[in-house]
């Protein structure tokens, strides 16, 4: 049984009060206060337990190990920007050779978690990520996108939405919008690569994220995670709001809760009634300038549409 | 097994095979794909055992490679030219994870213009990283430098990756016989690799890779690194004695061709030396006591046994096969360095030639004589002389008037 865990629990949870209390991110990392993507690593790492390898790309979490300091129990590889899962194939294939070769007791084998920004996710780390996918390598992928590139002082990437404010989009006269590009569909970008487990999720919604795990474990191969993860200083909010403005762009249907199992889509959280995106947007100062000095309708009719018009494909929406 | 006619690429799969490497990641490139087609061909037939993986670029296959030699098994890896710059970034990343990965170079110049012929440009433009370089002259060398260059890497006292070099068609597609040892003895030199600094394992774990905040703290790693390179000149000879014990065949960091008693002295590397010893033969037949240095060993750069070769010489022409845009040849700059503080050292020339795989004719070597003879009588050293032959230039001149530009 590759990969299982005899003290992972596979069975779901109901409630919050359900998930482990043993914390395998410790205290004290350098992550900028209401972190959303460090909160969604400490569930992710809560669910996935102290064996395994997490294989980092460049992005905020690579200051997480500076000499000689590590948050984690467990190990840890720094790559570069463009190729965590290309690390995170050396390392499994390698694994498996040193069980094959009794060298390693089957007991004592890792899991191989890649961990990096959207910043690689969608853009550098792409060619890499296919790879991976289409070598069907066993390994968890957690990308925590913050919807820009977040260490280097929030410069727009392909996971930065339409009609925000980046250092390198910033709304003027001549683009009020600010960033004029749509935000890429990683989720269905990977999952074209037909991988048995697929999920978005969030920090906000806890045991959604812990049950994702618990059911991505029986599955041999990529099993991949997109948490939507609010960043106070790139996002302009106050640190104390993180959870709740990730929960909001639930809510509003900017971020749909899903899964994807062998391609097939589900999603497992649906808003009984969508609150309006404004209520998302108008928090944040990297959407500030849709509503002041004055207030640009048509940018902020076209991003309610295209929330609207992706729920109605799902016919999830009237 | 006795000898076999094997193409420098087919050496280095034997190499490899040999070695008993747990794991090849691979991606394919000119002239470099004989190597890993041939390992993957042995794969398949069950004739080795290793596993391998075709990654999605050199980048990605240099991060798998380093990474599971960081998890603990022996890993080879292979490529050439454009490869290697693609996976630049990982090369000095792995090399600074200290991981004695062992990888093969088949020497191609670089884009643009895009070629196929050799020259030395991509190998030496990751000299700075860290990893250590052995290059080849003949196919017998290509063999035997890979069962070296991991008991080199895999030493405690200098865990750094190497490379092999060989030049591309000359000598990756050139037959020559090559003695292939059977696996025990090759056992009894290199045993199987036990990590002890780099692996996981969930009761020990590690943090590898991590970022380092100060240049206090940068300087020191760095530091380490450089200190474990020069501490491989000394481990290098300790492998020397291993593999002639074992083999019978004698290597040092540089091989020294008639050189006892030379005065004028060409300086060169890889493929092209076989060229550079006939030039050699021919100027002693014409009375001139010439004599040849061929750099095998160039990181760690073999500063002693050089300087000491080269005591007392008149003159020293470095034959580059690469060119640094701008300055000239990178080891002669290399040379200059070494034997600059030295009270006798001699007149250091400077040429330019075999780029892109280019020959170097009789006429050229008789060139380059003369013109260490003409320095040393006026002691006047010109800039670097860029090598090309007048029907050369002829050639050439007819393809630019098919392009319209003659």
């Amino acid at each position: 049984m590759q990969g299982r865990d005899k003290d992972m629990d596979t069975a779901p949870i109901r409630s919050i009060r359900e998930i482990p209390p043993e914390e395998n991110v410790l205290s004290g990392t350098p992550a900028c206060a209401g972190c959303g993507g460090l909160l969604t690593l400490r569930h992710c790492l809560k669910a996935l337990g102290e064996k395994i390898v997490i294989v980092n790309a460049a992005s905020c979490f690579t200051l997480l190990s500076i000499y000689p300091f590590t948050p984690f129990k467990n190990s840890w590889l720094y790559t570069a920007m463009a190729c965590a899962p290309a690390g995170a194939q050396g390392v499994r294939d390698a694994l498996d050779i040193l069980i094959k070769k009794g060298k390693l007791d089957p007991e004592e084998n890792l899991k191989v978690v890649v961990l990096t920004g959207d910043g690689s996710a969608y853009d550098m780390g792409l060619s890499s990520t296919s790879g991976a996918l289409y070598r069907n390598l066993d390994f968890y992928y957690i990308c925590y996108d913050n919807e820009a590139y977040g260490n280097t002082g929030f410069q727009q990437s392909g996971a930065t939405p339409f009609g925000s404010r980046t250092a390198t989009s910033p709304p003027g006269g001549v683009r009020p919008a600010g960033t004029q590009l749509q935000k890429k569909d990683l989720f269905e970008i990977w999952n074209s690569h037909n991988p048995p487990y697929l999920a978005t999720i969030s920090p906000a919604y806890p045991v959604d994220l812990m049950n994702k795990f618990r059911k991505a474990e029986q599955y041999k191969g990529p099993k991949l995670f997109i948490s939507h993860s609010s960043c106070p200083p790139g996002w302009g909010f106050d640190p104390s709001q993180s959870v709740s403005l990730a929960k909001l762009s639930v809510e509003t249907g900017i971020w749909p809760l899903k899964e994807s199992v062998h391609g097939k889509v589900e999603h497992t959280f649906v808003p009984k009634k969508f609150k309006p995106v404004e209520d998302y947007l108008k928090e944040q100062e990297r959407f500030a300038h849709l509503f002041k000095p004055v207030r640009q309708e048509d940018i902020l009719k076209s991003i309610q549409g295209m929330v609207d018009e992706y729920w109605r494909k799902y016919k999830l929406l009237p | 097994m006795g000898k076999e006619m094997l193409t420098g690429n087919g050496a280095a799969a034997w190499g490899v095979r040999l070695a008993e490497v747990d794991y090849i990641p691979a991606y394919p490139i000119t002239p470099q794909t004989e190597i890993i087609e041939t390992i993957a061909k042995w794969i398949s037939d069950g004739a080795m055992d290793a596993s391998f993986v075709t990654m999605d670029s050199e980048h990605s296959m240099v991060t798998a490679a380093g990474a599971a030699s960081a998890t603990g098994v022996r890993t080879f890896t292979a490529t050439s030219s454009q490869g290697l710059l693609y996976g630049f970034e990982m090369i000095y990343t792995v090399a600074g994870w200290r991981v004695p990965l062992v990888m093969v170079n088949v020497s191609r110049g670089l884009s643009s213009p895009i070629t196929l012929g050799p020259d030395h440009n991509d190998i030496l433009a990751i000299r700075d990283s860290g990893f250590l370089q052995i290059h080849c002259e003949t196919c017998q060398e290509v063999f035997d430098s890979i069962l070296m260059a991991y008991k080199l890497a895999e030493d405690e006292r200098v865990l750094l990756p190497v490379i092999v070099n060989m030049d591309g068609f000359y000598l990756s597609f050139t037959r020559e016989p090559v003695e292939i040892p059977d696996v025990e003895t090759v056992r009894s030199f290199l045993p199987e690799y036990q990590p002890e600094h780099a692996f996981f394992k969930p009761a020990q774990p590690m943090a590898q890779g991590v970022a380092v905040l100060g240049g206090e703290f940068y300087s020191y790693f760095k530091y380490q690194m450089h200190l474990a390179s020069k501490n491989a000149l000394e481990v290098y000879k300790e492998v020397c004695g291993d593999f002639e014990q074992k083999f019978g065949r004698k290597y040092r960091a540089i091989e020294e061709y008639m050189l006892e008693d030379a005065e004028y002295v060409l300086v060169m590397t890889n493929s092209f030396s076989t060229l550079g010893k006939a030039a050699v033969k021919r100027a002693r037949e014409k009375g001139l006591k010439a004599g040849l240095l061929r750099l095998r060993v160039l990181r760690p750069f073999p500063d002693p046994d050089i300087k000491n070769a080269l005591k007392g010489k008149r003159a020293v022409a470095v034959i580059d096969q690469n060119i640094s845009v701008g300055k000239g040849g990178i080891i002669y700059s290399e040379m200059a360095g070494c034997l600059y503080n030295e009270i006798n050292r001699p007149l250091l020339l400077s040429f330019i030639g075999g780029l892109g795989g280019k020959n170097i004719s009789p006429e050229e070597f008789e060139f380059i004589f003369d013109k260490m003879t003409t320095a040393e009588d006026t002691g006047i050293v010109e800039t670097p002389h860029l090598l090309y032959t007048e029907n050369e230039w002829k050639e050439m001149a007819g393809l630019k008037e098919i392009a319209g530009k003659g």
